[in-house]
This record gives structure tokens, sequence and C-alpha cells, in this order.
């Protein structure tokens, strides 16, 4: 395991959370806001499950400020790694983007059951991603 | 009772790159071909509003057009630069202040520009190191729900693309004016899924510059004039979905172009039917397509139909949109891509579209920029 791309951003342990936060309407919402703006709100764990809400996949190289494979010193395109990305409907909560991992772009649909999960980002940092339920179900068979 | 604005002159530097002016010279050149279109000298303009998004202030410009000290007003709002600058504009001569105006908008980007720093959008650091901090997700994130909701086709989207460059071939202003055909838009590289490298616009260098007058002075000019009929202006309501969003509400919110457009048709005293050409936001390929139902001129899904059947094309019958090719073909200098659809438009009322020109006598323009971080800006013009 590597270090968390960002310590606030899910929660330690065996099963981790998103963090989002409630704020004092009951609202929630991700990611939990910084400095003034989290005044009044509590940190929140976002439930694991959810549905897919729309998706795309990301074909080419970013620019900075990305730090994946392809964007470090002496990198390039030839060595960045195509991804799937969306956004997973967090039911009764928010909607959050995420990475999408575990799937190909031809098997998502509106809808999808999707677990959330840790993955590995670049050579430091983990990220966080959501994959299909039963991608995960099997894996862990 | 406020009084009615009139342009009475348009000009604009060919968009596309041009290494050898910088943003704002191409700015002035602007404003020299709408005096010229006005009949005009620059000591007569009375006041200014203009900007860009990357290539400096426009009221430097005076060092070139001349030091006659008229009240010259930087915009800096980003997409909506150019629209600003024509809603602060036509408010000086609807106040009654002024009698004649200059909306000026600019802009030079490099090679592939436009990436976000997620600080300056309030945004956490791993958004934009994980790679999610990319304009194009957005708008690919943005269709490919929409297509799933209401039934539209990859082949739609590619229809849009084809109908920009085949349109941006007949238009002087146009960066691209090469014709390409739908299987080489459909088979082009994936960008973002759905959207192919035919399917978004670039960023680009271009200007344009309108002259705005009371009714007052353009009778006293004897100037061919088009009406503003409404300017308006939104910035996103609660709970919208705009580009640069880690995370939605779950309740559906409104959508800053739903609410530019009904403010504009209100002040108009129109509606959608009565349109004679559309200038919209196309980004890429779906914006246009979402966009055709968010300003309602259909409802969301007809516009499989409407492409199929060619509706929106300059001679398709139903109503043309982005005739000149729209942001796809002309590419996209932020701060001047909004005065670009106002342009096109003063064009097509006037009549001057030339291989472009909209058949009949258009009576009604309607123009649409949308951009980040979530606004629109609508125009309605008329030709009396």
């Amino acid at each position: 395991m590597g270090e968390k791309i960002d310590p606030n951003l899910w929660s330690d342990g065996a099963e981790p959370h998103l963090m989002g936060g409630r704020l004092p309407s009951g609202e929630i919402v991700f990611p939990m806001p910084v400095g003034d703006a989290a005044q009044g709100v509590e940190p929140y764990k976002l439930s694991r499950r959810g549905k897919l809400w729309s998706w795309t996949s990301q074909g080419f190289l970013p620019k900075e400020p990305y730090e994946g494979p392809g964007s470090g010193p002496g990198e390039g395109p030839p060595d960045f790694q195509p991804f799937l990305l969306g956004y997973v409907e967090l039911p009764g909560e928010v909607i959050v983007e995420s990475r999408i991992v575990d799937a190909r772009l031809e098997d998502l649909h509106l809808g999808m059951d999707l677990e959330f999960c840790i993955v590995p980002f670049n050579a430091r940092y983990d990220t966080f991603a959501f994959r299909p339920i039963a991608a995960a179900e099997s894996k862990a068979a | 009772m406020s009084e009615n604005v009139y342009i009475i002159g348009a000009g604009i530097h060919p968009f596309g790159r041009t290494d050898s002016r910088s943003g704002r010279e191409q700015g002035v050149y602007a404003v020299r071909e709408a005096l010229a279109d006005a009949g005009l000298d620059w000591p007569d303009i009375e006041c200014a509003y203009g900007g860009s998004a990357a290539a400096g202030n426009a009221d430097i410009m005076v060092n070139e057009l001349g030091l006659t000290s008229l009240p010259f007003t930087n915009v800096a709002n980003g997409c909506a630069t150019g629209g600003s600058a024509l809603a602060a504009s036509q408010q000086a001569i609807a106040s009654g202040m002024y009698d004649l105006a200059l909306a000026v908008g600019f802009d030079k980007h490099p090679r592939g520009a436009f990436n976000a720093k997620p600080a300056d959008y309030g945004l956490p650091e791993w958004y934009g190191q994980t790679g999610m901090m990319l304009t194009t997700q957005f708008f690919a994130l943005k269709i490919q729900r929409y297509m799933q909701l209401h039934g539209i086709s990859r082949t739609t989207l590619g229809r849009v693309a084809e109908k920009a460059f085949r349109n941006g071939t007949i238009t002087p202003h146009a960066w691209r004016r090469s014709p390409v055909d739908l299987d080489t838009i459909m088979n082009a590289p994936m960008i973002n899924d759905p959207l192919t490298k035919y399917m978004f616009c670039s960023p680009a260098e271009g200007a344009v510059a309108l002259i705005l007058a009371s009714e007052k002075k353009m009778k006293e000019l004897g100037a061919d004039g088009v009406k503003i009929r409404a300017v308006a202006v939104k910035t996103r309501p609660p709970n919208s979905f705009e580009v640069f969003q880690a995370g939605i509400s779950i309740e559906e919110g409104g959508k800053p172009t739903v609410l530019a457009s009904k403010a504009a048709f209100e002040k108009a005293g129109v509606g959608p039917e009565d349109i004679s050409v559309a200038q919209l936001q196309d980004t890429e390929s779906g914006a246009e397509i979402m966009h055709m139902a968010e300003n309602g001129f259909c409802k969301d899904g007809e516009q499989e139909e409407w492409l199929a059947n060619g509706w929106t094309e300059i001679n398709g019958g139903k109503l043309p949109v982005n005739t000149d090719g729209g942001c796809l073909a002309c590419g996209e200098p932020i701060g001047a891509s909004g005065l670009r659809q106002v342009y096109e438009n003063v064009q097509q009322l006037r009549q001057r579209g030339g291989e472009r020109q909209v058949p009949g006598k258009p009576r009604l323009g309607y123009s649409h920029v949308y951009g980040a971080p979530g606004l629109s800006a609508v125009a309605i013009l008329e030709r009396e």
C-alpha cells in the first residue's frame, strides 16, 4: 500500500469510506470542505456502494497537475495508462466523481452497482476508485 | 423606460492562428473593421468595454486606436468576457448615458491550452493530481448520460461535427475550412468516450468588435443597425451540474443556460419558434445537441430526428444552427468566442452572409455562449 493521495480523503481501517461532509441543512457534500467553508460541516462517512450515473474514458495523457503514469521525469504519452472515470450516485447522499476500475468501457451502463475501493495510483500514492460489485465478489472468491 | 440599442458596426479578425499578430493587435484590427463598417472614426466612440482571457487587457488598445480619453473598462470574466462586454455596453446606451459604445473581445491561446489549477477553482489538489480536472471529461460525462436518458446516438454527435466543418468551408472568418466526412469523424481517435478528436473545438486566436448605438444616433448617422432585443447573463443556480465538480447534488438542479434563455425570451417578448437563426455554444458536438434543448428549440431526445433530417443546416428548413461552423470550425479564443456568435447573427440579419446566408429574410437571431465555472449569456437580435 502506498500513501494516501490526500490524508483526509477516505477513512482508515479495513473498510475505508470516502469522506464527505454534512452541512447544517442536512445536505451531504463531497469532498469535505476545508478552511472557513468547513465551519459547521460535520465529517461524514459516505456509503461504500453506489450506482453508475455517467462515465467516460481518459485516452490521452492529461497535462499538469496530473501526476500519474506518463507524467514523471523522462516519461511521456507511451507510459500513460488510459483509465475510466465516472460519477457514482451514493443513494440519499451525493454523486461523486471517481475512477472506475476492473471494468471494460463497453460493460458500463447507467445504474450499474459499484463498490468503493482503494487502488495504487503512482509509485508513491494510492487513490480511490469504484468497481463493479460482481468483479469485487469474483476477485474475493 | 430604457432606450433601444442597435448594433451598427461589426468587425472580426479571422479566427485560427495568426503568428504575426498578438491577441490585442487582432482586437485592434477588429475594432477598425467595425468602425469602417459603421462609417465612424475612433474619436466618435464614447465608451468601451472589452477583454480577453489570456491575451492581456483591452484598454491598452488606445495606444494604437488613439488617446481620446474615453472611459475604457476591462472585462475579465472568463468564458463570459464577450457576453459581459456586450451586456455592459448595451446597458451604457440603454441608460441614456451614452450614444455610441464599443464591445470588444480577443484572445490568443497556445496550442493545447486550458490546463486548469485546482486551487483556482476552490478544489483540492488530488482532483488535479489524479487526472480528473479536464474540461473535456465534463463534456463527455454530461453528453454520455444525456445520450442514455434521451436516446441520442453516436452518429448524431458525428453529424453535428460534419455540419460544422461543412459550414466552415464557406465562412471566411472560420479556422477549419476543409470538410470532414462522417466516417472520418466517427473513426477518429477517442478523446473521452463518446467524443472523438473531431467532435471537440480547439483553443485558438481571434477577435470581434461591435459598435452599439442609441436609436437617435443610428438615425442621425443613417446607419444599418440591428436591434438588440435582449441580453441575459446568468451564473449557475443551486444543485447544477457544471465543469469541475468532484461532487454533484442528488437533487436535480437548474441550468444557467435554461435561466439565461428564459430571461432573454421573456425580455424580448418572443419564443423559440420565432427565431430564424441560432448560434449555440458547441465546445463539442454534444454541447450543441444539449443546448438545442436547454435553449428551448426542441425537447430532450428530438435532436436525433432533427440531425437525421438536417433541420439545423443552413438550408435545412427549420432552424439553421452555427451557420459559421461554430466553435468546432472557428476554434475557441475565449474572450472573442461569444461575440463571434453575435457578429455572425448581425451578418445573417443584414443579409451579408454570402455563401452561408440563411434563406428568406431572417428576422430574429439568437446567440448562446456557455463556459466555466457554469455561466451562460444569451443575446436576441432583430432586423426591424
